[in-house]
């Protein structure tokens, strides 16, 4: 039996039949052909397949396409904008905060959605926000300096446009 | 890579309509909420439920509500929000201590405390959470609802009282004068299952311990609710001794199995000393001084 599912992705509608059992992560990269989204540890440990849906971040390995029907899902793909980086990856190449790049866009959506809510975090709640994803070059102090670094140049671009 | 055995999905639009649909699919139907525990089992072929019922739509299930005399927790809510809850933190300061090690906070996002309840996983911490607190759930089915308490709500390793055609709508927590609660847990790393936990409320009258709850993760086949020990504890004016003695029961009384998180010896110790230093914190906050 398959279903139809309907969603936005990424500000644009799509709608496709698919298999009730199919995960978003799969979803995404397959029948959207999107594969900036990485698909990890399928056991909701890596954070490497990090989405966020309805503005919220959340695994996408643990998740059913079905149950996003109706929603909003924003991938690492949407993150650029007419060939400008957003700030949050322009922070991760300043920084040095990837080498085999395998956690980098679950790690992207995960911390984007933080400076969303908190604009000015600290080392302990980047750390903290980050703690269900996983790199294994373990780069996370230049992570973490990177998102620094986006929080303040998203801080310092606020206050020239004010 | 891990997909689930087919399956047929369907959205609930109501509590009712979630209900009658678990009974006209029978018990090869499965409610999913925010799918952290069944999708993992799915998986792994441990559950294959041959229909899904989603009742993420269900708003009126996800609420923390202070009511006279106790706090009601929808079963739909997230633990994010129990995380985040000041009602919860004021009152059951346990939940937040929990919550905060309780996986990462990208799965917090999703999981939902009633899907933690009803995964009867003995290494989840809701579960001691909710044992030591003395919680009740509400289980709905069409003939109405029933209270039971957690000592009968969970009946083994992954079995509650949940029937086929029922279902875990809410969690009741009451609310006594002089009360302390705490949550201590011992994990390898950020977000992973306890290697044991403890949890730990007690209820001060007059300068004595008018009751107590304590309850073990993760070092039984279920959560180990430590009767004998509360019964020590009441009546009595809380002390280091005392808490050691309690400490001492919930290291004979939990049983622990070794693996990759360590051997029995080591297990029993560490449910020892979180037990107490769950309790010495409970009772700190019993006595308004935060430890």
């Amino acid at each position: 039996m398959t279903i139809n599912v309907s969603m936005t992705v990424n500000g644009e509608q799509v709608s496709r039949e698919i298999e009730p059992r199919m995960l978003l992560v799969h979803f995404i990269r397959e029948t959207l052909d999107l594969t900036g989204t990485h698909w990890g540890c399928d056991t909701s440990n890596c954070g490497a397949c990090v989405v966020q849906l309805d503005g919220t971040p959340v695994k996408s390995c643990t998740i059913l396409a079905a149950m996003c029907d109706g929603h909003e899902v924003r991938t690492v793909e949407s993150l650029e904008r007419d060939g400008e980086l957003d700030p949050i990856q322009q922070g991760f190449h300043e920084m040095h905060a990837l080498q085999c790049g395998f956690c980098t866009p679950g790690m992207l959506m995960t911390t984007r959605a933080l400076l969303d809510e908190n604009p000015d975090p600290t080392d302990h709640e980047i750390r903290v926000a980050i703690s269900g994803s996983i790199c294994r070059c373990t780069g996370y102090k230049n992570i973490v300096a990177a998102v620094r670094w986006a929080a303040e140049h998203e801080t310092a671009a606020r206050q020239e446009t004010t | 890579m891990q997909t689930p055995a087919a399956f047929e999905y369907e959205r609930a639009t109501s509590v009712e309509g979630a209900i009658a649909s678990l009974e006209r699919l029978g018990p090869e139907a499965r409610i999913i909420a925010g799918g952290h525990s069944l999708l993992p089992m799915m998986k792994l072929r441990l559950a294959n439920p041959e229909h899904l019922i989603d009742i993420n739509d269900l708003g009126e299930l996800a609420y923390i509500r202070e009511e006279p005399g106790e706090i009601r927790i929808g079963a739909l809510t997230r633990h994010v929000d129990l995380l985040g809850s000041d009602v919860l933190a004021r009152h059951l300061p346990v939940f937040r201590d929990a919550e905060q090690v309780i996986a990462d906070p990208v799965v917090r996002n999703r999981g939902t405390i009633g899907g933690s309840l009803c995964q009867a996983d003995a290494a989840e911490d809701l579960s001691s959470v909710c044992t030591a607190v003395k919680a009740q759930t509400v289980i709905r089915g069409s003939g109405g609802e029933r209270i039971v308490g957690m000592d009968e709500f969970h009946v083994g390793p992954y079995m509650t009282a949940v029937g086929a055609a029922e279902m875990l709508t809410e969690v009741r927590i009451p609310l006594r004068p002089g009360a302390g609660s705490a949550h201590e847990k011992v994990e390898r790393r950020a977000g992973d299952w306890a290697i044991a936990a403890s949890s730990a409320a007690v209820w001060l009258a007059g300068g004595t311990i008018a009751d107590a709850g304590i309850a073990l993760s993760a070092v039984g086949l279920t959560t180990i609710h430590l009767s004998r020990a509360e019964e020590l504890l009441r009546g009595k004016a809380p002390s280091e001794e005392l808490f050691a003695q309690a400490a001492q029961i919930a290291s004979e009384d939990c049983s622990p199995t070794p693996d990759g998180r360590g051997p029995v010896d080591y297990k029993r110790h560490l449910a020892g000393v979180l037990t107490h230093r769950a309790l010495r914190r409970a009772t700190a906050r019993a006595q308004g001084q935060e430890a």
